[in-house]
């Protein structure tokens, strides 16, 4: 049972008040993209055992989406942050590192 | 002959006798007692069978870790089945029953499989009962399923209710012995919000029990103060019958309280699920007394040496009068000592050490018990109850040098820490060699959130077995007797023959003796999760409380190889098990999951409306009269709206608002047609696919303004489109000025349908509903009667409609005054499934009918739906993909069969020859089907392999069982193809 | 291989069990192997299995992290069915059903299976549809199959409450061969089946690297050592994509935890498996006695096999509603699996785009059932280069669009 902060209202609460949303920063290919490039949108998954970049959405709150950085083998969280972004903060990302030397980064 | 003992007895009260039955015997027991203290001070040893072998067993532990001593409690609805007599309260009339036997306890038919034992060894069933193939099924395995299981079976609903609660706190206290008290009143002192919770019901464990003296004052008096302390403290909330059932992700724990397990049906709840979440959890859950693995050690009268102590000083049972204790430790000294001062007799201390000089054996030696070193226990001797004891050298092969007649065993192969909280989510152990235990991991606890620890622990969990250790661990001062090393004994004696190590046992209930470790061990089955599951170790009710640790170090010895190599299995929530009721909590019978109700719905419900499942809407799905079948009902409601007018509570239709600047390039973007020229005044059918360009949801859209639409969605979709929408706002088009509302609750909406609709409309004045006025496919707002209303001219079902929405407050006047105002016209109102027949025969797709996720609108006749002249919309690459553009693809085409029948629902038209995997091809399916009242026969709509370029031709369909049914492909719509009923 | 009979047991009895031999043997790995596969669950030794006994294929290794049959092989609710609506998945889970019905003879270990009947429950209109569609399409695909109604859902299931108040049991999808067997004897007796046809079964042996050349395969770094083969099959649900990486290609999948729990056990009162999918929860009764139960997968990225509290309580609550006296029973143990969900809930048995490399992978909550199914497919296709069990399950499918959705008729994948 997860624990996380809404960036967008402050609220820190349980896994039930927020849906999951799978893959963050996922850029969308629409027409006149490849079809491997449209293939690669909708189904290939970096599914990393360690730091994964997600969505959640505060549902049964704010109701807003938001981003978080949480690793997939000790469900520790690095950090949430607002969803109109095209990649994680600097110091998010600066903060992983720090904690995880091992970590090949954001890519 | 167990007893109760004339004086003593610390938690119970003499002065409170209570009346229990035991297999339907009368006992009788005292306030404070557990059911296992009771029996045995009634005097009975015997309480239950094994589960394998129907062995007789008897009351080994006195706490969470008992395996033999389990019964059905209660009767009829309120029975249990294997609930542990050794941590249930006994209560004024309480029922017990044995388990696992036929035809009874002291006699039972099962107990073959031990005379037969040399053929049952550790999976004996994996390498027989194959043949023949059918004999598994129909003779083995009703025999084996029979003779397991343990307990009896419910036979009724539960009366008994339970409750959730949440709890937050700082700091969590799991356990009530003198560690947790002392970790409460540190965190309480610091201010910390603290839960301390003790899974029994009685506060400072076993010290009481134990000598010692805390802080210079005796045990039981600095227990009394920490208490009187920690109910000072406003920041501690102290609970007892609770436990911390598992320590879950993030700090949550979930708290298992009993409330009213002891006084049935006193109208409390049994008990309560707590969710706790804890900034850090601290383990005080004690430890464990281990076993010893000797022939016949499952005797009834074979017992833990602390639980013989807690039964003499806690309860003042006697277990036997003259009790031998084996022991590898001083601890087990302790017990002699409260023998000898109950005035019972102990003839001889077996230590399988060579020397024995601590100051507990010198102290019992001093009192003139004979203690023999370096012996063992050869063999118990006795089969319901013990007899006797045969003594041999701990180092040989179990030769006996004497024989000890005795009728009760006290053995303990020393402590191991409870180390499940810590463990269940991701704790690590290390492997104490010198005290010979798994104890936890200070620098691999358990992390949370934040990456950090969130499990400390305490006390003799953390394996500080001693009360000046415990102690030690707060800075308090405390002293007990020293204790000398233990020497770890895992086999007795070391080198058990073969016949001995076949009566030696590690699980009690699942009867896994030390001969079946090893041959797992022999047979390759090395890991120790493999032995667990190949022996089925530690997999009983007790989950491997008693013998895991004495397991996995047999399995060492076979593997030749160290104990922490070997490892240990998973630890699992929950700690003891947990009453499904309490997981269920309130959310049974009506309250099980929410019910939304429309404005309308207490109509429905007046009417006696037959019910259909939505979503966590129920619709009705007709209203039938007195005496009329269901689908009788839902002809006459499809007659009557066709010839004059019907009546259908359209509220769970999804009302979504789409407000803004950019509200237009948003909905042409989310809908396959062009949204964004929709006149003011307008509304106009629209569909939704997702982004892989399968049609996910359809419905009207109105323009309301010039920055405001209104989407119609399905009732099952409407949450689900709003959150669709919500997404790629703030996701994907942030940047984009709309705002979405979900009004789906905010409004009532009644459709009025039928060629007298208008005329109905015109009976409650107001609006001018006319055809010129409000044309087909046109919405208005304005008074209708008294009513404020907001009026579309779309249809459904081929009628002259309207749907008139209005607040959801004025939802049931409305629809009262429309009924009544109708009555003269013939109102009727009418269900789903007459909604469902007559869209049908209009040829009108249904979401999740003609539709299931795989289908795309371009199958379904819909391509005037999907705009050509915009570049993107969602769904539309996706839709240019190899397959989806396959013109070999099937699609939406009516069907009539031949004979007028109708087709089963799901139907299948099967095509020529068989595919490579031997499946018959097929080349269609039907969708949706229905007798038709309209038409006087029935009709079909379906999807079928280049279906609108095969009209007239007629295809096979699957019927009912091996029959088949011919049916033609026709065009979708089957009445008014020209649709001038609705445009009138 | 010393053949296991009653009268091996028998005469074993009179010796103390000395004589039985290793199940499998513990050989180090050997510096080349034809085909390695990685992952010793159940759809790993069946891949082996298969391509020793039908293709003759022996130089086999089966090199595994952690121990045989630890992974979901050994956490599932080892529930057995192949009433499918999709003609490709109806066709492999129908193969491993076919085969599951005489796998004990054919492995000379008893996996128990059971053919005791399994009832999926319509309790909507709508899923009552789904499944009647089901039957259709079963029927055309060879698999016995019926929609019965809820009087002889009640006979079938004396325990089960048909009378709603919420969800009233309209009728259920049967299939009276599907059932359960004994999950870690499958797995047990296909590493006992496949050590005796000379086969390498090595544990504690994790690949750390996946060596190519050109495009093409060559071998595995792993820590015992290099080892070199010419085809390399993956297949380690739960961390396919873990491998994927390895080998420098992404796969549709992520992984996510799925959990089950079991009562303690009491006498037999249940002898059919019962899904009840619109309430969200399944349940059958061991040999043991205990109520096994299983509910729905987490929705986020999770490789800690331990999921959340709430899918416990929604499932419990959803067979309490369905089976009222097990209210009083407890919840002896609860645990949880990662399970690989692909982008259509179906699994992926395919060549990649490595030369050489196959994976199979992407059963989700299917796999059990399908294990022999899939092994056998595997070993066709990596032997011959092509398997009309696997030809719809290839990777290939994504970009096309041709999806295999089970979850279309009734809202449930698997």
């Amino acid at each position: 049972m997860l624990s996380l902060t809404c960036p967008c209202c402050g609220i820190t609460a349980e896994e039930t008040e927020f849906a999951p949303g799978g893959e963050a920063h996922l850029k969308r290919f629409g027409p006149g993209s490849s079809d491997e490039a449209f293939e690669g949108y909708l189904f290939a998954r970096k599914n990393p055992k360690g730091v994964h970049f997600e969505r959640w959405r505060h549902a049964y709150g704010c109701g807003k989406w938001f981003l978080a950085a949480r690793c997939t083998a000790t469900l520790e969280v690095f950090g949430t942050y607002p969803a109109q972004t095209t990649q994680p903060p600097a110091e998010l990302i600066a903060k992983i590192k720090a904690k995880r030397p091992e970590w090949e980064g954001w890519a | 002959m167990s007893t109760r003992l004339a004086k003593g007895g610390r938690l119970i009260d003499r002065a409170k006798p209570l009346n229990f039955t035991f297999n339907g015997k009368p006992m009788r027991g005292f306030a404070g007692d557990t059911l296992a203290s009771a029996l045995l001070g009634a005097g009975q040893v015997m309480v239950g069978r094994s589960f394998k072998y129907h062995r007789p067993r008897g009351i080994v532990a006195s706490g969470a870790e008992e395996p033999n001593a389990l019964v059905g409690l209660g009767r009829n609805a309120r029975f249990e089945p294997d609930q542990r007599t050794t941590t249930t309260e006994l209560f004024e009339g309480a029922e017990t029953r044995s388990q696992n036997h036929w035809p009874s306890l002291d006699f039972d038919i099962g107990e073959i499989n031990d005379r037969l034992y040399k053929f049952f060894p550790a999976g004996f069933y994996y390498k027989t009962f194959m043949a023949p193939r059918a004999a598994w099924k129909h003779l083995f395995e009703p025999i084996i399923r029979k003779s397991a299981g343990l307990g009896g079976v419910p036979k009724e609903a539960d009366p008994d209710r339970y409750e959730q609660a949440y709890a937050h706190c700082d700091v969590l206290v799991a356990g009530g012995g003198v560690a947790g008290l002392a970790a409460a009143l540190r965190e309480g002192r610091a201010g910390k919000r603290v839960w301390l919770v003790e899974q029994s019901a009685h506060w400072g464990g076993r010290t009481p029990v134990d000598d010692g003296q805390i802080d210079g004052v005796e045990a039981e008096d600095w227990i009394a103060a920490a208490l009187e302390e920690l109910e000072s403290l406003a920041n501690v909330t102290m609970r007892t019958r609770f436990m911390a059932a598992g320590l879950y992700d993030h700090g949550y724990v979930i708290g298992y309280e009993s409330v009213a397990d002891a006084t049935p049906g006193d109208g409390r709840p049994r008990h309560r699920l707590w969710r706790i979440r804890a900034g850090l959890t601290i383990t005080a859950t004690g430890a464990i007394e281990r076993p010893l693995a000797f022939a016949g050690n499952d005797v009834p009268g074979v017992m833990l040496a602390s639980a013989v102590r807690d039964y003499i000083v806690n309860w003042a049972v006697s277990p036997g009068d003259r009790t031998v204790i084996v022991t590898n430790n001083d601890d087990a000294y302790r017990t002699a000592l409260a023998l000898l001062d109950a005035g019972l007799t102990v003839p001889t201390i077996v230590d399988a050490r060579e020397e024995t000089h601590g100051a507990l054996p010198q102290e019992v030696k001093a009192r003139g018990v004979r203690v023999l070193e370096g012996r063992g226990i050869a063999r118990v001797l006795g089969r319901s109850r013990v007899t006797g004891v045969e003594i041999c050298a701990q180092a040989g092969e179990g030769g006996a040098v004497e024989t000890i007649a005795c009728d009760c065993v006290a053995m303990s192969g020393g402590w191991s820490p409870v180390v499940h909280l810590w463990s269940h989510c991701g704790g690590k152990l290390i492997w104490d060699e010198p005290r010979a235990m798994f104890r936890p991991d200070p620098s691999r606890p358990p992390t949370g959130a934040d990456g950090a620890a969130m499990a400390t622990v305490a006390g003799a969990a953390n394996g500080d077995l001693t009360l000046a250790e415990t102690m030690a661990g707060f800075g308090i001062g405390a002293c007990s007797h020293d204790e000398a090393a233990l020497a770890p004994v895992w086999m007795m004696p070391a080198g058990a023959t073969d016949a001995l190590r076949y009566k030696a046992f590690l699980d009690f209930q699942n009867d896994v003796k030390v001969s079946d470790v090893q041959l797992a061990a022999r047979e390759g089955y090395t890991s120790v999760e493999h032995t667990k599951r190949y022996t089925t170790l530690g997999m009983a009710t007790d989950q491997g409380k008693l013998s895991n640790i004495n397991g996995l170090a047999v399995l060492s010895d076979a593997l030749g190889q160290p104990i922490p190599a070997t490892g240990t299995t998973t630890f699992r929530p929950p700690y003891t098990p947990i009453s499904l009721g309490a997981i269920t909590g309130e959310a049974r019978g009506d309250l099980f999951q929410p019910l939304r109700r429309t404005p309308i719905q207490s109509w429905h419900e007046a009417q006696g409306a037959h019910w259909e499942p939505v979503g966590h809407w129920r619709r009705p799905y007709c209203y039938p009269r007195k005496g009329e079948s269901h689908s009788d009902a839902v002809g006459r409601e499809i007659t009557n709206t066709r010839k004059n007018v019907g009546m259908l509570d359209a509220s769970t239709l999804g009302k979504i608002v789409v407000k803004g600047p950019d509200a237009g390039r948003f909905l042409d973007m989310l809908y396959t047609n062009m949204m964004s020229t929709l006149p003011v005044g307008k509304c106009r059918y629209g569909l939704m696919c997702n982004e892989n360009g399968f049609l996910m949801d359809d419905g009207v859209v109105a323009r309301l303004s010039e920055d405001m639409w209104l989407c119609h969605t399905t009732s099952g979709g409407a949450d689900r489109i709003h959150g669709w929408m919500e997404d790629w706002l703030q996701c994907e088009w942030w940047d984009w000025k709309v705002y979405v509302a979900n009004l789906t609750e905010q409004f009532a909406q009644i459709a009025v349908v039928g060629p007298k609709a208008r005329a109905l409309l015109e009976r409650l004045g107001g609006m001018d509903v006319s055809k010129e006025a409000l044309p087909f496919m046109h919405w208005a707002e304005g008074k209708l009667g008294d009513f404020d209303a907001r009026i579309f001219r779309i249809s459904f079902s081929g009628e002259l409609s309207y749907e008139i929405a209005v607040p959801a407050s004025q939802g049931l006047a409305l629809w009262e005054t429309l009924m009544a105002e109708g009555e003269a016209l013939g109102v009727m109102p009418y269900g789903t499934e007459a909604l469902h027949v007559m869209r049908a025969e209009k040829g009108f797709i249904m979401i999740g009918d003609e539709t299931d996720g795989t289908v795309i609108p371009q199958d379904l006749g819909l391509s005037w739906a999907i705009s050509k002249k915009k570049a993107d919309f969602l769904g539309k690459r996706a839709q240019e993909r190899s397959h989806m553009t396959d013109p070999n693809r099937w699609k939406l085409v009516g069907l009539e069969t031949l004979d007028g029948s109708v087709i089963p629902d799901g139907s299948h038209a099967p095509a020529e020859g068989y595919n490579a995997n031997g499946q018959r091809n097929t080349q269609g399916r039907v969708t949706s089907t229905y007798y038709s009242p309209t038409i006087g026969k029935g009709i079909a709509l379906g999807l079928v392999l280049n279906g609108p370029d095969r009209m007239g031709e007629v295809i096979e369909f699957t019927g009912e069982g091996e029959t088949q049914i011919k049916a033609r492909i026709v065009e979708t719509c089957f009445y008014d193809k020209e649709g001038e009923k609705q445009d009138v | 291989m010393k053949r296991y009979s009653i009268f091996a047991v028998a005469r074993e009895a009179m010796r103390y069990h000395a004589g039985w031999e290793r199940a499998w043997r513990s050989p180090t790995p050997k510096k080349r192997y034809k085909v390695i596969v990685v992952g010793a669950g159940g759809h790993g030794l069946a891949t082996a299995y298969y391509l020793g006994k039908v293709h003759g294929i022996r130089d086999v290794a089966v090199i595994e992290k952690g121990w045989l049959g630890g992974g979901n092989t050994g956490r599932n609710t080892t529930i057995i069915r192949s009433n499918y609506l999709q003609d490709p998945s109806a066709a492999i889970y129908e193969k491993a059903r076919a085969l599951y019905e005489g796998l004990s003879q054919d492995l000379n270990y008893n996996v128990m299976f059971s053919p005791r009947g399994l009832l999926m429950l319509g309790q909507t209109e709508h899923e009552v549809r789904g499944y009647k569609r089901t039957v259709h399409a079963n029927r055309l695909q060879g698999i016995a199959t019926e929609w019965i109604g809820p009087e002889r859902v009640k006979e079938l299931v004396p325990i089960i409450n048909i009378a709603g108040p919420r969800y009233p049991v309209l009728g259920a999808l049967y299939q009276a061969r599907g059932g359960t067997a004994r999950h870690d004897a499958v797995a047990w007796g296909y590493a006992r089946a496949c050590s005796a046809m000379g086969m390498d079964i090595i544990q504690k042996c994790e690949v750390t690297g996946i060596r190519t050349e050109g495009g093409k395969v060559q071998g595995v770094s792993t820590t015992q050592g290099e080892i070199d083969c010419e085809q390399l099959a993956v297949v380690v649900a739960g961390h396919s994509s873990v491998m994927a990486e390895m080998a420098g290609f992404r796969l549709p999948i992520e992984s996510v935890a799925l959990q089950a729990w079991v009562s303690e056990p009491i006498k037999p009162c249940m002898d059919v498996v019962v899904m009840a999918n619109t309430v969200h929860g399944y349940m059958s009764q061991s040999d043991k006695g205990e109520m096994v139960i299983g509910g729905g997968t987490d929705g986020f990225n999770n490789y800690t096999q331990r999921g959340s509290w709430h899918h416990v309580e929604e499932t419990t609550r959803a067979l309490v509603e369905t089976f009222p006296i097990i209210s009083r029973l407890k919840m002896l143990r609860q645990w949880g699996g990662i399970v690989d969900m692909t982008g259509d809930r179906s699994p992926i048995l395919s060549k990649t785009p490595v030369e050489g490399i196959f994976v199979n992978c992407g059963w989700g909550t299917g796999g059990f059932k399908s294990i022999p199914g899939s092994g056998y497919a595997m070993a066709e296709l990596m032997a011959r280069g092509h398997s009309p069990l696997a030809a719809e399950f290839g990777l290939e499918r994504f970009r096309e669009g041709r999806f295999i959705d089970e979850s279309v008729a009734a809202g449930v994948a698997h």
